[in-house]
């Protein structure tokens, strides 16, 4: 069985010199969710942003057996799901549903089949409330419900989220994370929120400087201190991952 | 400034809204041509900071405020196409959606408040430039000028589009130096403030800022700031200046331009509508004794705006480095 | 120019004029606002027809006259200039209570008045029974490139955004105990307006990002078409067409 994701020897150099990606290799196995942990600055975004060739390093991005090159772009977009930290940067369009549209119709899809992809994207989070509002009055937890959405539309292999949890409240988080839950797709979920991590993800990743430097089930990875401490990572206070609800 | 329906006539109108599209027209053409679909989301987002900005009340004096109309300063950060387009966007989207100045009134509002400031102010910007020495301060200074004439041409804009095509019996002579006295004082706001702004950019992203695109980024941050009152002195001083030339020509006059009410504007407008040939508005030279100098001053300023405006469009389109490379 | 501008112009209804596609709209109050614009000042009862009219359009989408009418405060400015006109205009005075005016000057502040409400009523009624992404789909259909209404969208999208954002920043300065009153004191605000136009530069990125990342190749898909029918235009027609019957009356009667 091929993996959902893999990327290999993946190092990307800012314009102004410094390395953000130093070498990254990652797999993800179809059907897990996994965490990518790491302090900021530590290259997660950057990482996230190379799986579906947005920024292009060198080494390889290989999605569902398929390696990413010049060709096969488009493919690749359409299988990684990409939902950004931000929710306004995602939700550009004047409503929901358009929001939501965007992907598919640049796919060409279009009529009756376009508002089933949308439907089915919306109720997949459970919002098919949302479609008709203008994305700027929505809570946090439904603009994130959104950006999801638009994502899922694409009907992706994999879906990587930045932060899903910035902005939301403590109910928002448990929602987000019982949605997740329900979805059958692959996931790569950057977080430095270690209790959603736990809750969420098998397995987890820990990216320091631009490189993948622990990885592992991730009761197993929260329960090191040491290593949690050495990358600027803590599990909030009177917190142990064992104890915590899987 | 956001002129309403009727304010200038139909001609009027018509003649400044064939100015407007054919100008936004080519800059749209050099828009899709110079850069990439990156750009679409980045003008829609910096013509709402225009649209934001202009709502950004600063102090001027004793506690009375002012706004930025920021067009010159547009061009400089974003470059001048894509700064002249994200400033049309506000003005025609204020029009159909705010209710903020005419329908009919878009072609004059946008040459206006659009195409004069942005182009114009873009092209004394380049001219201030070469003037200036190439660093931090100098862009800072050039901006601050570009502000100040952007507004002062604007404003003469016009009262030049006043001469052809008023609709109240006010001359002129009388549109001209209040519009332009006023908009010299607006122009010292404007300067400061588009100058600091600049300034604030250059501190932490040289790089975005189109017009100084040519500097070595790793240098402007270890320059020296120049105090803000140096800014304003300097600023004031160039605002009197110019508004004593301005306001030369019309001293210089046979007989005083503002003295254009009482006897010879009731025979002129007697005689007015007998003859409505004249592709001057009648009202607009009131008084037969000035209008010959009515006419050189609006050509004089005519002539600087559209110098102005066609070299800062020269400029842009000769230029590519002067709109923002797609990175 | 004022504050508050960013909501509240879209009445929520259920009405013919609502329903009409946003091309016939749009193209219907330009051919009614010409027409006003061209009128002569002196047709007087045609300009009390166009306002029949144009209120009748109003009652007729089920908008409030207060609410045209409030929203209407925006041309004051313009009605402070043009009631300055009577005495600075030059030409044959008369007496109005007591008062010397210009002819010429009274006529033209009516005609400033006159033409800036009717154009102020229409585009607020536009605004009222069209959501503004329908009103930039019907621009793009009457031939505004799709480059500028996109644009217009991405603006439009962001404008309340940013418009809170300043907020902040004016709370910020506030609660530091920052009340300027003089230009020289200006710099924090130059200084906010530079950080702004930062942010709006790196959302700009971020949001061109996210389009990439769901297929975005430089050309906005059309996801408002609605193709109107020759009954729409009918419809459509006759706000201006009744103004265009005023306006040559009122040339024949006059």
């Amino acid at each position: 069985m091929t993996a959902a994701l893999e990327a290999h020897a993946l190092e990307f150099r800012y314009p102004d010199g410094r390395m953000a990606l130093d070498g990254v290799e990652l797999v993800v196995d179809r059907g897990h969710r996994v965490a990518l942990l790491g302090p900021n600055g530590a290259g997660k975004t950057t990482l996230a942003l190379h799986l579906n060739g947005i920024l292009r390093g060198s080494g390889s991005v290989v999605i569902g057996g398929l390696e990413l090159n010049d060709e096969n772009l488009a493919e690749i977009r359409r299988r990684v799901g990409l939902v950004f930290q931000d929710a306004n940067d995602q939700l550009f369009m004047p409503t929901v549903a358009e929001d939501v549209a965007f992907g598919p119709a640049n796919l060409g899809i279009d009529g009756d089949l376009l508002d089933r992809r949308v439907e089915e994207a919306l109720g997949r989070v459970d919002a098919m409330a949302l479609a008709p509002r203008p994305p700027h009055h929505l809570s946090g937890g439904e603009k994130r419900s959104a950006a999801i959405a638009t994502a899922l539309a694409m009907e992706p292999q994999v879906l990587v989220l930045d932060e899903p949890t910035s902005g939301l409240d403590p109910q928002g988080r448990r929602e987000l994370a019982e949605t997740l839950r329900t979805l059958d797709v692959t996931m790569l979920v950057i977080t430095h929120d270690l209790p959603f991590a736990l809750a969420l993800c098998e397995k987890s990743v820990i990216m320091d400087d631009g490189r993948v430097v622990a990885e592992g089930p991730t009761k197993e990875v929260l329960d090191n201190e040491n290593l949690l401490r050495r990358h600027r990572l803590e599990m909030p206070f009177g917190f142990r991952a064992g104890s915590s609800p899987g | 400034m956001h002129a309403p329906d009727g304010f200038l006539n139909a001609g009027t109108a018509v003649a400044t809204g064939a100015i407007s599209v054919g100008t936004v027209s080519l800059a749209l053409r050099q828009l899709r041509q110079t850069i990439n679909e990156k750009q679409v989301p980045l003008a829609g987002i910096a013509a709402a900071f225009v649209f934001a900005a202009q709502m950004f009340n600063f102090p001027v004096a004793a506690g009375t405020t002012g706004h930025l109309l920021g067009g010159a300063l547009a061009a400089i950060l974003l470059g001048p196409h894509m700064g002249a387009i994200a400033v049309t966007v506000v003005v025609v989207v204020q029009a159909i959606v705010f209710a903020d100045g005419g329908l009919t009134a878009l072609g004059y509002n946008v040459l206006n408040m659009a195409i004069v400031p942005a182009y114009g102010g873009y092209g004394a910007f380049r001219l201030f430039r070469r003037l200036l020495p190439a660093t931090g301060s100098g862009v800072m200074a050039a901006t601050g000028l570009a502000g100040l004439v952007s507004v002062a041409m604007s404003a003469m804009a016009f009262s030049i589009e006043w001469l052809f095509g008023a609709t109240a019996p006010v001359s002129f002579a009388q549109v001209f130096t209040g519009m332009v006295g006023v908009h010299f004082l607006i122009g010292v706001g404007e300067a400061v403030i588009s100058a600091m702004a600049i300034g604030a950019v250059l501190a932490s992203r040289p790089d975005i800022v189109a017009g100084a695109a040519d500097l070595d980024i790793a240098r402007i941050g270890g320059e020296r700031r120049i105090p803000l009152r140096t800014f304003i002195i300097g600023a004031l001083a160039v605002a009197l200046f110019l508004g004593a030339v301005v306001s030369q020509f019309a001293i210089d006059g046979p007989d005083g331009l503002e003295s254009v009410a009482g006897e010879t504007g009731l025979a002129k407008v007697a005689q007015d509508h007998a003859l409505d040939t004249s592709i001057f508005s009648d009202y607009a030279t009131a008084g037969l004794d000035n209008e010959s100098l009515s006419l050189a001053i609006a050509g004089i300023a005519g002539v600087m705006i559209v110098l102005a405006v066609g070299w800062g469009i020269l400029a842009a389109v000769r230029d590519r480095g002067g709109d923002r490379a797609a990175t | 120019m004022g504050a508050g501008h960013a909501h509240a112009l879209y009445v929520h209804e259920h009405s013919l004029v609502h329903h009409l596609p946003p091309q016939v709209k749009v193209a219907s109050a330009i051919a009614f606002v010409i027409i006003v614009a061209t009128t002569p000042r002196e047709d007087v009862w045609a300009f009390v027809a166009y306002g029949a009219a144009i209120g009748s359009v109003a009652l007729f989408s089920r908008i409030e006259l207060r609410f045209v009418l409030v929203r209407m405060l925006g041309i004051l400015p313009f009605i402070a200039f043009a009631s300055l006109l009577p005495f600075v205009a030059s030409g044959e005075q008369v007496d109005v209570f007591g008062v010397a005016m210009s002819r010429s000057g009274l006529w033209a502040a009516w005609n400033v008045v006159a033409k800036a409400s009717l154009g102020a009523a229409t585009s607020i009624v536009l605004a009222a029974t069209t959501e503004v992404p329908d009103i930039l789909a019907g621009l793009n259909k009457l031939k505004v490139p799709a480059l500028f209404t996109s644009i217009a969208g991405f603006m439009v999208r962001y404008l309340e955004l940013m418009v809170e954002e300043i907020g902040r920043m004016r709370v910020a300065m506030a609660s530091r105990g920052y009340d300027p009153r003089w230009i020289w004191q200006a710099r924090p605000i130059a200084a906010s307006t530079g950080a702004l136009f930062i942010r709006s530069y790196e959302r700009g990125e971020r949001v061109y990002d996210a389009m990439l990342a769901r297929g975005y190749t430089g050309e906005m898909p059309d996801l408002r078409r609605r193709d109107p029918s020759r009954r729409d235009w009918v419809v459509g027609s006759l706000l201006p067409a009744s103004a265009l019957i005023v306006a040559l009356l009122a040339r024949v009667i006059t």
